[in-house]
């Protein structure tokens, strides 16, 4: 039997159970598609609940890898179930005998244009979570010209949606829009910034408090009603309308920003790897865990095992522990063969 | 004016392009806490006044919030200043406290 651990994406999840693997003495291969590592952290500029530098924090994880093979701009070809192993082609021309398979694939954010009401791509002062972080780590986006006086943010979009296709709650866009509303406001201090939610899930450690911060110290305005529509009039302002459903009311402001909190859905590209093996989803998309209590790193095939948000919405943190529980189910997977 | 047999109704719809928020800025000057209110509406569950009145300090914030000052003042004009809501608030706003400031910024009389 090889020592051979094949793990496929090279974000968080892929670089920290790569690290952790190599240090119990596993020989592992990292296959990254993209030509750079870290996925979408690489994209971020902090993170909630305290604004840690996502730079840090992934320079860190690649740091931890120091010895792991990995390939960029690398996808898998091919991949087939032999007797004892599974048979992988990579892209790159390279094939590989691996006992065990990790699928650290990830997470695609919902196309925002999808939800054609709010209106992204089709006007010009909306924009996605993802852009913002990219406007705070370089300072540019050419949607973002003078200084926004009123900035809104749209929760749920593409999330809790039966019409977009997805039911489930994406668990990590109410604590980063309360943390995007704040940087808006320090980056804009003269800013009124306003959050639309339905109802916000600040469930993890110092999120209530991030929560409380953003009113208090902020000044963000919380309104409690889903966007319904954006209009966009002829300065090219948005014309935003909700309920306030907390006074059961119709409630109407215009924004110079409007930023869309787009969620998550299963990496395409991983699905499609998966589909090569007929990996089994649920209806929201996500690769179905062997049980979803006690076997979340373990998929229906032998060998082949899941961590992070390729099986449904996760944290930073929450994806690292799952990198780590993978390491030791695969660890403990060598052990039960021999 | 002539009479056409029907009538326009006011538009309900809150706008804030065009509310004023000059005595609201004031109030948060002076009772910084107000912002902390998360609109959970315990206070008025546990009013005094809001059994026989329409009492309600959650919806007052809302719609002082909302720039709607008369209808904000509806909902706390029967208030008794007894403090209950002080002592259910979780996120420990001091309600009655809060009230008399209030009244200092927002009433006419
Ligand atoms: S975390 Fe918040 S914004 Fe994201 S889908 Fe859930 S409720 Fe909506
Ligand atoms: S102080 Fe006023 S608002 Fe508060 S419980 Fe008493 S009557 Fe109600
Ligand atoms: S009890 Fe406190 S937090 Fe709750 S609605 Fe009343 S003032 Fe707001």
């Amino acid at each position: 039997m090889n020592n051979n651990v094949i793990i496929i994406g090279g974000g968080p999840c892929g670089l920290e159970a790569s690290a952790q693997l190599h240090q119990m003495g596993y020989n592992v291969i990292l296959v990254e598609r993209e030509p750079q590592l870290g996925g979408h952290l690489a994209k971020w500029d902090r993170l909630f609940p305290e604004g840690i530098k996502a730079k840090e924090v992934l320079d860190q994880l690649i740091a931890n890898i120091n010895g792991v093979k990995y390939f960029l701009n690398t996808e898998v070809k091919s991949i087939n179930q032999l007797d004892k192993e599974y048979n992988v082609i990579l892209s790159n021309g390279i094939t590989i005998l691996a006992t065990a398979v990790l699928m650290a694939s990830g997470f695609d954010l919902f196309p925002a244009e999808k939800k054609e009401e709010y209106g992204y791509g089709i006007y010009d002062k909306v924009i996605t979570n993802a852009d913002l972080e990219n406007y705070f780590n370089t300072g540019k986006d050419r949607r973002i010209t003078a200084a926004p006086k009123r900035i809104g943010f749209v929760h749920c979009v593409g999330s809790r949606d039966e019409k977009a296709g997805n039911r489930y709650c994406s668990k990590v866009c109410c604590a980063t829009a309360v943390k995007q509303a704040c940087e808006a406001k320090e980056a804009f201090p003269d800013a009124e910034v306003f959050c639309f939610y339905m109802d916000l899930r600040m469930f993890g450690r110092g999120y209530e408090d991030l929560y409380l911060r953003a009113q208090k110290e902020y000044g963000v305005r919380f309104i409690r009603g889903r966007v319904s529509e954006v209009a966009e009039d002829i300065n090219s302002q948005l014309i935003v309308k909700a309920e306030d459903t907390l006074s059961g009311k119709p409630i109407k402001v215009t924004l110079d920003l409007l930023v869309l909190m787009a969620g998550m859905t299963n990496c395409q590209a991983g699905v499609k790897v998966a589909n090569m093996l007929s990996l089994k989803k649920d209806d929201d998309g996500f690769f179905t865990c062997k049980d979803s209590i006690l076997h979340l790193q373990q998929s229906d095939k032998k060998g082949i095992f899941y961590a992070g948000a390729c099986t449904g919405p996760k944290t930073l943190p929450d994806t690292l522990h799952e990198a780590r529980a993978a390491a030791i189910a695969i660890h403990n997977y060598f052990k039960e063969r021999k | 004016m002539a009479n056409f047999g029907y009538s326009l109704t006011k538009s309900s719809r809150i706008d804030l392009n065009n509310r004023n928020i000059e005595k609201w800025n004031r109030l948060v000057e002076l009772e910084p806490d107000v912002l902390k209110c998360m609109a959970c509406g315990s206070c008025t569950a546990s009013c005094t006044a809001g059994k026989f009145t329409k009492t309600s300090l959650r919806s007052a914030i809302l719609y002082l919030q909302n720039g709607q000052e008369k209808e904000a003042l509806e909902y706390i004009q029967s208030c008794l200043l007894c403090g209950k809501c002080f002592m259910v608030c979780p996120r420990a706003i001091n309600t009655r406290h809060l009230l008399l400031s209030i009244s200092k910024i927002y009433s006419n009389r």
